[in-house]
Formats: structure tokens, sequence, C-alpha cells
């Protein structure tokens, strides 16, 4: 194999390099023509759309969360309002690392600032922040809660005290069942609510007028635009420019007017402190509620603080169930509170007349039945016409009424009375009660046995017991319609709305229901004169009325919390207290001119004369009466 | 008459001063000029692209004082004689550094490319970028041109031995560019046609075969490159942010400091890599182009400095540097631009960070220095 010997042409090879410059000067202006392409294609072509990606990158908008509308009783007190509240609020990236964040944790603990059983709670909150907010780790401090951390300030960095718009309601427990009470969004508020109309909003309305009226309290919140950059951080500017940024300011909530006198919810719930039971006061004439009181209450404050799983667990089990409004979903045996209702039924069918004597041995036998009804005067009456058998709440008078009526007849006409219905009073959470019919127990049962209506059962409905319930909302709602003379009126709370930023309250209409044309002025006259006699001397709540200086109309009521077997002798000590009898009273006042009616009820109270007419007087007093200098 | 012509006036004879300067330092004036614009547009960018931080630019200005010594250096001091000496040698020590970085990278785990030598840290695959090319111009310089196949094989070691070493650190993006440069030298001495029709083919097998070789993060640089827009916080994340910044600019940008994609640090590595995004957000398409013709022109100038090369050495040494040049300019604009998958190449002259600085300026150096001491001959 010959090699060839190749030797260096110095031209040849400067041609050589001369001509693959050219070749690689050609291809590289190729290529950087094709980046100045692709260049074109991103600032002119695309403009538009790269421009509007990088204004979406740049700007946030900040929700402004908009102020709560007040509550305002009828005389112009506020019974809901928002105050600035102190809370303790932690920005991570100030406290430092995630170790620095469980020691300034534990700190906290340590000093009493949060509850050991909370730290990973709060922990978690805190750490689904971003890390530059400032998020609240304690709700509405109180002033020894504020001086405790100031002494310990110091020793904290990243965790400060902040001021904050909060809910606040300056009676506390007081008509917390009428107006309700805001709490934490939960998970099941925010399937209903629109999202984007909370944003910035922690808080929302539950139950009472917070709950029913939270479209109009809520208001709509505004947004202020926020220039931001990749973190997410809110800047200043960007370089050397301030760009244009738009706020939009949200509008307050509309304040409502409602139609609670706290005048009468304080007598009430004063009269009723220590007690279980409800008051309820409508004003005959429109409908307008004004008390609704239920006890035991809560602090609705502690719910907008913040309730601890504890302290909710000790509420929600108390047993005295604190957080029941009874006004509305007690279904309770109404027991002889419903007695002016049958007299008038019977009136209006015609099987009595006011003067019809009934004979009151003590006792009443169906014809052909052995069930021996027992009157509560274990002596009997003797013989006693309408109005007296109002005034002494004779049973055995009104055995003989519903016997006469029959069950289905006395079902019709306390229909017109609201009874066995929903009142549709404008708050959630009320209960129907129940009044029974024939053709009631056939759909409520599903044996053919049972399904038969006795005889026997329309005895015990005629005293308000047996199958009827009632709640105290349907007994004030009924009783007003007594008042009224039967123009009925749906019950309501809140009166008039006030828009933000006005001055004019848009009244509400009220709502009128049925009016009752079938019962005669002679036979409303009867009834007054029965109720009206129930408060005088010798009634069955004279004691509870007496020197009153207007006229009261009233009926007492006691219902059973157990039956007794037959030939059982009721005994009073031998019972615990929650199996005493429940004690009820209905009335209006003034008699001549009604202006108020009332429903008083009071679990285990025994008897309604002693121990519900007292608390309706006073709430009458209150309202009547012209105010007691202080 | 004469007189007048004998006494030039005062600029013309501040001209002479300075053209007397330049070539007494070694240097062209055209580059020298076109060079010293570039860096000094690019002081300015980096203080718009950092956040108006001075300590940075500060940093920036003292990269800028040691390239700028390195190229003058290089450029009175490095002779076509002493380099032609000093390439193996330096060809030597960089593959020795580069085994040392190997086992260091070893020992402390995951990717390791820094060298520290007491006051400073290095990353010895940078000296590579000038020793491949020099290391083969150098082994072409005695031989004639074209080169054998026996030559090219060679050369194909000599590229392949550092290139595997900087795959392996593993940093993709410099590997790539040291591959470049050597096969730059292959081609500009002569590569036969044939050669190249026959190495594509055999490009596009290695490239197979390195997909399954290489790391799954770089792996994922290419996917996303495909289709960015798959997973926007994620890798594809820089690429996003940059075309939003450079389409959001316009025609004629946002304005100096002005970019909202860069100055709230929506853009990624903006100070580094992904500068000419700054650029285009905050100066627009003029800007960016403006910037593309001052490197169209320091590369076109480098070529026809190269091209006057008196031996092999110089003509393969300064045409490497001159279209190595290109390639950073190519492969940084593409990848901000979305043309080009990211690796990690920055954009030369302009962007913060000192290795390249130098590295690309002492380039010049010696390109400058091979063609001012060139041995003048009237023809």
């Amino acid at each position: 194999m010959v090699r060839r010997v190749r030797i260096k042409d110095h031209w040849a090879e400067q041609r050589i390099f001369t001509l693959r410059g050219v070749i690689a000067a050609g291809l590289m202006a190729a290529l950087l023509l094709t980046v100045a392409g692709r260049l074109f294609y991103l600032q002119v072509l695309k403009y538009e759309y790269y421009a509007e990606l990088s204004q979406g990158n740049r700007v946030r908008t900040d929700p402004i969360p908009p102020s709560r509308g007040l509550i305002i009783d009828r005389r112009g007190v506020v019974l809901a309002e928002n105050l600035p509240a102190y809370q303790l609020e932690l920005v991570r990236e100030q406290v430092g690392d995630n170790a620095a964040l469980d020691a300034t944790l534990a700190h906290l603990a340590a000093i009493g600032m949060i509850e050991p059983d909370e730290v990973a709670g709060v922990r978690r909150t805190i750490l689904s922040h971003h890390v530059y907010e400032s998020v609240p780790i304690k709700l509405q401090l109180d002033d020894e809660e504020m001086a405790r951390f100031a002494v310990h300030r110091h020793e904290f960095t990243g965790v400060d005290i902040r001021t904050r718009l909060s809910r606040h309601y300056p009676f506390g427990p007081m008509a917390v069942h009428a107006v309700g009470y805001v709490g934490a969004i939960s998970e099941q508020d925010l399937k209903r609510i629109d999202p984007a109309a909370y944003a910035g909003t922690s808080l929302i309305g539950k139950l009472g007028i917070e709950g029913a009226y939270e479209n109009q309290l809520h208001g709509t919140p505004g947004y202020r635009e926020v220039l931001v950059n990749a973190a997410g951080r809110p800047v200043d500017k960007q370089g050397a420019y301030t760009p244009k940024l738009e706020v939009r300011q949200p509008v307050a909530g509309a304040d409502l007017m409602v139609s609670i006198d706290m005048r009468i919810q304080r007598a009430a719930e004063e009269a009723l402190a220590g007690k279980r039971g409800a008051a309820v006061a409508i004003d005959p004439k429109t409908g307008d509620v004004l008390a609704l009181a239920s006890t035991p209450g809560f602090d609705p404050n502690a719910f907008a603080r913040g309730l601890t799983a504890r302290q909710y667990d000790a509420l929600q089990n108390d047993i005295d169930k604190p957080l029941i409004d009874r006004a509305l979903r007690g279904a309770y045996p109404p027991g002889s509170t419903v007695k002016p209702f049958y007299a008038l039924a019977a009136l209006k069918y015609g099987v009595m007349t006011p003067e019809t004597a009934i004979f009151c041995p003590g006792h009443f036998n169906l014809p052909g039945s052995a069930h021996v009804f027992r009157c509560w005067q274990k002596r009997g009456h003797g013989s006693v016409s309408m109005r007296r058998a109002i005034e002494q709440s004779c049973d055995v008078y009104f055995y003989n009424v519903a016997n006469r009526l029959g069950i289905d007849r006395m079902h019709d006409f306390m229909s017109l009375f609201g009874f066995g219905e929903d009142t549709g009073i404008d708050i959630p959470g009320e209960k129907p009660g129940l009044m029974p019919s024939t053709e009631w127990k056939r759909h409520a049962y599903k044996r053919a046995a049972e399904q038969v209506w006795y005889p026997g059962e329309t005895i015990s409905v005629g005293i308000g017991q047996g199958y009827m319930l009632a709640t105290p909302l349907q007994l004030a709602h009924a009783v007003a319609g007594i008042a009224s003379r039967g123009h009925m009126f749906k019950p309501r709370l809140v009166t008039g709305i006030r828009p933000a930023g006005s001055n004019v309250v848009n009244r509400l209409p009220t709502e009128p229901e049925a009016t009752l044309t079938e019962v005669s002025e002679a036979d409303w006259n009867v009834i007054y004169d029965g109720m009206e006699a129930v408060t005088s001397p010798g009634g069955t709540a004279a004691a509870a009325m007496a020197g009153s200086t207007y006229k009261i109309a009233g009926k007492t009521g006691s219902a059973q919390v157990f039956s007794l077997g037959q030939n059982q002798k009721y005994n009073e000590k031998e019972l615990s207290e929650r199996m005493l009898d429940h004690a009820l009273f209905i009335s209006f006042a003034p008699a001549d001119n009604p202006k108020l009616a009332i429903a008083v009820f009071v679990e285990n109270g025994k008897h309604g004369g002693s121990a519900a007419a007292p608390i309706a007087r006073k709430m009458f007093d209150a309202f009547l009466l012209p105010e007691k200098s202080s | 008459m004469m007189y007048d012509e004998l006494s030039p006036s005062r600029a013309r004879r501040t001209l002479d001063v300075g053209s007397r300067t330049l070539r007494a330092l070694g240097l062209d004036g055209p580059l020298t000029f076109v060079l010293g614009l570039i860096v000094c547009l690019g002081i300015l960018v980096v203080y718009s692209a950092s956040g108006q931080n001075w300590k940075m630019v500060e940093h920036h200005l003292i990269n800028i004082a040691i390239a700028v010594a390195a190229m003058l250096a290089l450029a009175r001091f490095g002779t076509p004689h002493y380099l032609r000496l000093f390439a193996p040698a330096a060809y030597a020590l960089g593959v020795l550094l580069l085994a040392v970085v190997m086992v260091k990278g070893h020992v402390g785990k995951g990717a390791q490319r820094w060298l520290d030598v007491g006051f400073m840290r290095f990353q010895p695959s940078e000296i590579m970028k000038l020793a491949v090319p020099m290391m083969c111009a150098w082994y072409m310089h005695e031989r004639p041109l074209p080169p054998t196949f026996r030559d090219l094989v060679v050369m194909g070691a000599l590229i392949a031995v550092p290139t595997g070493m900087i795959v392996l650190q593993p940093d993709l993006g410099t590997a790539l560019l040291i591959a470049a440069s050597g096969l730059i030298v292959m081609l500009l001495a002569g590569l036969a046609l044939q050669i190249i029709l026959v190495s594509v083919p055999l490009l596009l097998a290695g490239a197979w075969a390195g997909w399954h070789v290489i790391h799954e993060y770089q792996r994922q640089r290419i996917l996303t490159f495909l289709n960015p827009e798959n997973d926007p916080l994620g890798a594809g994340y820089h690429i996003i942010q940059s075309q939003i910044a450079i389409g959001s600019g316009g025609v004629f940008g946002k304005g100096y400091m002005n970019g909202s994609q860069a100055q709230l640090e929506f853009l990624p590595e903006r100070s580094t890599d992904f500068i000419f995004a700054v650029i285009g957000e905050e100066f627009g398409l003029l800007g960016q182009l403006l910037i593309l013709s001052l490197y169209a022109v320091v590369i076109g100038r480098a070529l026809y400095l190269a091209a006057q090369g008196q031996d092999t050495f110089s003509r393969l040494t300064g045409g490497a540097i001159a279209l190595g040049f290109f390639v950073y300019v190519f492969v940084n604009s593409g990848m901000v631009s979305g043309i080009l998958p990211v690796v990690g190449v920055p954009l030369p002259l302009i962007s913060y960070g000192g290795t390249s600085m130098v590295t690309l300026l002492a380039g010049f150096g010696i390109l400058m220095s091979l063609h001012s001491h060139r041995k003048l001959i009237r023809s």
C-alpha cells in the first residue's frame, strides 16, 4: 500500500476556509432571520394575546367585604351591629420557617392565648394561607386576653393584635332565637352561596333573622385591584411605573327594622330566667311579633367569635337544649288553652248555646264505654254554662263539646286559627304541630287497625291532649286571632328594610290571612266574657292578674307530660321535676281594645295560672304601662 | 498647500491616536467598538432585569472588568506562536480538572460543575469552550486540509472526551456548546459533503440513544419544549412566561424598567438565561432586532478577521470563536422565544454571570491577537 504524501497547499486551504465561512455566514443569517421571524410572530401577530396574559399575570383583585346590615327593634334599639373587634393574627413569613412557627404556637398555647388542643387546627389554617397573609388565630379578644398578650408581646415576632369589623349582639343571649346569629361559613353554606359574593367574608347568618334575611343583610362586596408579583405578594410599583388600578367600594347590607320590642322581650326573658320555656307576643292588628323568647338561650357573640368544638358540643349536648327555639320548634299538647276555640266552634256549629248548662260530676263517660274521663276538679263543677266552663276550665263541659262536634269539625274549625300548620313566620325552623282528624289518622298509620279513629280519642283532643300538638308561636298566633275577632295576620319579625346609605325605610306590607266571618259578634263577646273571667277573682289566673289597671282576657292550661293510667292518682311529689305538667297561658290585653296577644309556655311548670300567667302579666305591664322612672 | 495635508485636523489626529492605541493593544477597532456597545447595553438591561439591584450591577461590572482584562492580556501577549503552544496544555488541564470535578461530584452527590479554588469558584467546562476548538485547530495545523478520515476520528475523540464528561455532570447546555465548537472546526477545515450526509442519520440514531441516557429532568425539558402549555406551573413555566414577556412587549416595548413580567418576577432567571425576554418586554421587537443586528456585526467581523488568518491554526481557531459565538446567540434567543428547548445557555455579553463573560471576551482577545500578530507580507 502506497501512502500518498499530501502537501499543504496554502492557497487551496485559504479557499476552503473562505468558502466554508461564506456558507456558514449564509446559514447563520438564515437562522437569525428565523429567530427574528419568531419574534415578529410573538410581538406583532400575537401581541394582543400576550398583552392580555401579561395583564392578568400582574393584577389581582382583592375583595373588600361589605359591612353587614344592622338589626333594629321597633323603638330604634340596635339588636345586631358591627363593632371593631381585636383579634390575634399571625404572618407566617415574619415568624420564620415551620420550626419557628411550631415554637410560636407552642408559646402562644403556653401563655394561654390558644387552647393546646387547637394548635394543630390553627397550624393547618396558617399553612393553607400565603406566607405573607395575616391569618386570624383568635377572634374577639377580651380585655384580659389583650392585657395578657401585651405583657408577652415582645417575645413574639409576626404575631400581633389587629382590628377587624365583627358582628356584635349588645344584648347577648336576649332574643337570640328571633335575631339568630352569624357563624363561620360551613361547607353546607358553601354549596348554596355564590363564593364571589362572600369573598373576604368569614361569617354568614345562621337561623333567625340573620339566617332568613341573609341576602338583604349581607350586601355586595367591592374589590380593589392589587399589583402582585409572581409570588402573589402585593407590591407598590413595578420598576419606575405605578399602573392605574381600579377600586370599587362595597355596598353595605340593608338595615332591618324588626317588630321586636326589647321592653317586652326583656320582661319575658327575665321572667323566664332559670326556666325552660317560651313566650311569644303578637300585635293582633298586624301580626308583628313583639317578643319571641325561648329559654335557656345562648350567647350569639360566642358564635361570631368562633366556638371551639368543645364549646359547641357542650351547647349541643346540654340537657336543657339551649340551641332549640322552643317558641317555633317546641310542639306540646296545648292543654286547656284550646277551650275558648272549641267554645267558639260549638257556638258556630250550634251544638251549644251560651246558656246551655252541662252538669259536671267530676267525670265523663262516653255512652256504652267504661272508660272514665276525669275533670281536673275531682269534686265536679256542678252545672256550668259556657262562660263558667271557660272561667273554671271545666273539662267535663268540653268533653261534651268535643263529643257533640266530632273530630273532623273540630279539625276544620281549629285550622281556621292555624293549628296543625306552619304559621308562615319569616324565620326558618318552625314546626307545624298537629291537629288530628280522621283523615290524618288514615294516612299517619300503616296498619289498618291503627287507622281507625275512636270516639274516645276525640274526647282527649277536646281538652288539648291526645294527639293534638301546638307550638307557643301557634298559640300566640291563634289567640291574636281571637283578640282581632277573626282578622288573622301572618306573624312576622321584619317590618321594614332600609337600604344602605338611605334614610327611608321601605315598610313591608302586613299579610292578612282568611277572616273568620262565620263567627257573630255576640259569639265573640261570649268568649271574651269567659276569658276575662279567667283573670278576674275566682278565675284560674286571677292571682297573677290582680291589680292591673287594664283588662286582660286569658286562658290557662296545663298539659300532661305522660298520661296517667286508669284510676291512677296524680301526685306531684312523686314525680321528678321533668315529669311535671307543662304550664301554659294565652291572653290578650286590653280586653276592650286588644293591643297585644301573648302565649306563654313553661316546661314542667305545673299550673298555667301560677307559672305561666305571671310571665304574661310582666310582659303586658312592660308594654301597656307608662315606663317607670328609673 | 502641502502643509495643509501634513497638518491634519484635530479630529483626524484623534482618530490616528485611537487607531495607533488599538494597534498597540492588538485590538480590532470595529469589533472592539461593537463588543463594547453590547456590553454597555447589557449593563443597562441587567440593572432593570435585576429589579434595580445595585449589588448585582456592581458584581456585573466587576465581572466585566475581569473579562476585559483577560481580553486585553490575550490580545496583547497571546501571539499565535504562544497560543499554539498553549492549546494542548490548556486542553490537558481542562480534562484533568473535569476529572477532578467528576470525582468530587461522585462523592458529594448530584450535579457538580464547580471547582473551588480558594478565592473563586469556576467551571472547568468553561476552559473547554476555548480549549476544544483550539486543540482541534492545533491538531490540523500541520496537516493538509481537508482532513482525512483518520484526522476526523482523532478530532472526534478530542471533542467526545470532554463533552462526555460534561454530559455526565450533567450540564447538557455546555456540552452542546463545546461539541458544537469542535464540530465547527471540522466543518471549517473542509469536512467532506458526503460525510455530512452520512453523519446526519448517525446523529439521529445517536439522539435516540441519547434520549435513553440523559437525566429525567433533561428529558422533561425536551418534552416541555415540544408542548409548553402542558404543564404551565411545572417545567413549561419558563417558556410560557418568557413568551408572554416577549409577546406583550409588542413593537416598541413597555419601556425601560416597566416590564411587568420581569419586574414582578413572573419571568424566571430574568437577569441570567432569560434576559433576552426582558429586552423583548421592555424594548420590544425593535430592541431585540437591534441586539441581534449587533451580534450579526460581531459574528461577521470576527469571521472576516478569521478568514485573514495566515495559517490553519489561526483561521480555524478564529472561525470557531466566531461561529461558537453565533451558536450562543442562536441557542439563547431560540430557547427564550420558544423555538428551541430550554438549555442553560446565557445571552452572550449581556446575561449576568461572570464565567461566560470572561470566556467570551477571552475568545475575542485570542481572535484579535491572531489577527493583529500576522506577519505582514506585502503583495
